[in-house]
């Protein structure tokens, strides 16, 4: 079972009026049972969106999976997103995401056994002139090194 | 005398209270809207057809002519901005709407005016949170000033703006994939005609451009056509952000007139390789755009004319740097990677394509390629070409169609020898990820 907070359910129905056509809240929605339900989303997340919003469930289960940027299984306290794709890689991404899975015992997409973090390899970010990059959250580091990339994640608790 | 930009559009970059409404409007911000209000929309139009503005997101396509397409009567209609800048390589737009969200929303604001919409979404890719942030802030302003709303500065023109976020999907940046992903649905391109000109945005007419083809609308009103033409080339005219990255001392967003010479770009504004490296090759254009070695490289001229002579063309203004101390197999199959990745599926040749190209280039990276495997990968791309709904295929394939005959000896000999002639050794994949499950 899964409920949404009576907050974001209001954020929910807001997003409803939002727009020109009630069904465009879905994608903001799905963003909101995906906060609400530690960063994934889960059958019981749908339900629940579809309950609220009075959509049909197989809708917006076919958006749900249709994007990246909604989370199809449990990722670790910090979702550290290494950007791989060319300019990345010129700069040394592979350097960076291997350094950062051997320091933390660990492999690409596997979480933590501390459960902190998530270590993925994502495509082009917008921020290749910073390069190597990574997004953790909402937030891009950019211009790293492995070592300054490990030293970041060691201060987050 | 030092190689330059041209700061037309980044001209008060450099100021971070631009950002801000105040900031902007010391800076001329809102002037030129108060005088496009007072124009026929009819005359806006004539202007940007006039001055030979061609749209920045990556086909070239004129913006007045685009503009021109819509139905000449009462038909609500919707203006949408694509800030979802998704192709490998570019982040001008990103650098547009962090320093200078106000530039965008009074460019959109005059060409909502132009082409009679009284709403408009700026659709901006899901990882862009301070991007987001920062416009929404920004619309509030405007709000408050009045320059959004109803009846904008007395003029009786009714103008309403939003802001879409994405959710991770480059096809969304396509704009049939993008309508439908503003619809709440998958982002799924649609066959055209019809063009979203004519029936987009739930059925609507609806225009959708770049966010620097948008924000250059201000600059034509306030120049005129006839002094904007002049900057660039006859026909490229105006200047361009060009988002330089790969194997350069300086990466950067830089601003230039179109015809500026790859050559400049490269070892002026972007200072050079590092010492001891050679430039390789050149990808002017974001990662669809064909590749250029180093001797097409050092006579390219940055302009739409130019570039489609040398084969290859200016997309969005992404130019990637590779030097000699890179793969080319690797480089071809990262991109090949990428495009497997985000074809949408629904065309049997992309779907099935780009997980060959994908497959194949992964192979002879591993050390275990096949010397017809070099022709099965111009054969795979050869029958991805102008078969599909989108133009995905196609830009998954002239990567293929370039890399492959411009650096044959590359591909030979990784497949003779099962190891990169640069690096001296295989891979198991072309990602950590690959390499090591
Ligand atoms: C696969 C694909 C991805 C695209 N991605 C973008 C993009 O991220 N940003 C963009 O402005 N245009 C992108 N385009 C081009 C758009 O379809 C459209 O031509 C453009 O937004 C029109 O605006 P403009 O005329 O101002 O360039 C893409 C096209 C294709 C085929
Ligand atoms: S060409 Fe590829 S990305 Fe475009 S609609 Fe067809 S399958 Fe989707
Ligand atoms: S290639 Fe890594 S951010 Fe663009």
């Amino acid at each position: 079972m899964f409920q949404l907070s009576s907050e974001g359910k209001q954020q929910v129905l807001n997003e409803l009026k939002r727009y020109e056509s009630k069904q465009s809240a879905v994608l903001p929605a799905l963003y909101i049972g995906q906060r609400e339900n530690k960063g994934f989303i889960t059958p019981a997340v749908i339900q629940e969106l579809s309950r609220v919003m009075e959509i049909p469930e197989s809708q917006i289960n076919e958006v749900f999976t249709f994007y990246t940027m909604y989370n199809k299984k449990n990722v670790g306290k910090y979702h550290v997103q290494v950007c791989r794709t060319l300019s990345c890689m010129l700069n040394g991404a592979e350097e960076l995401v291997g350094h950062l899975c051997e320091q933390l015992n660990t492999r690409v997409d596997q979480m933590t056994t501390d459960g902190r973090f998530t270590i993925s390899e994502v495509e082009c970010l917008g921020s290749c002139g910073t390069a190597p990059m990574m997004q953790i959250g909402d937030k891009y580091f950019e211009n790293l090194t492995p070592e300054s990339a490990m030293n970041l994640l060691r201060t987050m608790k | 005398m030092a190689i330059q930009e041209t700061k037309y559009l980044t001209e008060f970059y450099h100021l971070p209270e631009f950002k801000g409404i105040d900031g902007y409007k010391k800076n001329g911000g809102y002037v030129e809207l108060e005088k496009a209000l007072k124009m026929q929309p009819q005359a806006i139009i004539d202007e940007v057809k006039a001055s030979g503005l061609r749209g920045r997101g990556g086909a070239g396509f004129s913006t007045g002519m685009k503009w021109g397409f819509l139905p000449k009567n009462n038909e609500p209609r919707y203006l949408l901005c694509n800030a979802d800048e998704g192709e490998p390589g570019t982040f001008k737009d990103r650098m547009m709407m962090e320093k200078a969200p106000h530039q965008l929303i009074e460019g959109m604001i005059i060409s909502g005016f132009a082409i009679g919409s009284k709403k408009s979404y700026i659709y901006v890719r899901g990882e862009y949170d301070q991007s987001i942030n920062t416009l929404e802030t920004a619309i509030q302003e405007a709000y408050k000033a009045g320059y959004l709303g109803k009846n904008i500065l007395g003029s009786g023109f009714d103008h309403d703006m939003d802001v879409y976020r994405g959710a991770g999907a480059y096809i969304c940046g396509e704009e049939t994939g993008m309508i439908s992903s503003l619809e709440g649905l998958k982002g799924q391109p649609k066959l055209k005609p019809p063009f979203p000109a004519v029936q987009g945005y739930l059925k609507k007419p609806t225009i959708v451009n770049n966010v620097e083809t948008l924000a250059v609308v201000k600059y034509v009103i306030r120049d005129g056509a006839a002094h904007y033409k002049k900057i660039g080339t006859e026909k490229s005219t105006g200047t361009k952000l060009f988002s330089l990255s790969g194997n350069v001392m300086k990466p950067g967003n830089f601003e230039v007139p179109l015809g500026f010479p790859l050559k400049d770009m490269v070892f002026g504004l972007g200072g050079g390789m590092k010492p001891g490296r050679q430039l390789k090759a050149v990808i002017p254009g974001g990662s669809s755009a064909p590749v250029l070695n180093a001797e097409e490289s050092n006579r390219a001229l940055l302009d739409y004319e130019n570039l489609a002579q040398m084969g290859t063309m200016l997309g969005s203004g992404a130019i990637i740097v590779i030097d000699d101390s890179n793969c080319m197999v690797q480089c071809l199959s990262n991109l090949m990677h990428f495009y497997h990745h985000e074809s949408c599926g629904q065309c049997t040749p992309c779907r099935e394509g780009t997980g060959w190209l994908d497959k194949i280039t992964r192979s002879i990276l591993s050390g275990k390629g096949r010397l017809q495997d070099i022709e099965l990968l111009l054969k795979v791309a050869d029958n991805m070409k102008g078969k599909t709904i989108c133009a995905l295929s196609d830009a998954a394939a002239l990567p293929v169609l370039s890399f492959v005959p411009k650096f044959r000896d590359e591909f030979e000999y990784f497949v003779r020898e099962g190891k990169s002639k640069v690096k001296g050794t295989a891979y198991k994949g072309h990602s950590y990820a690959e390499m090591h499950h």
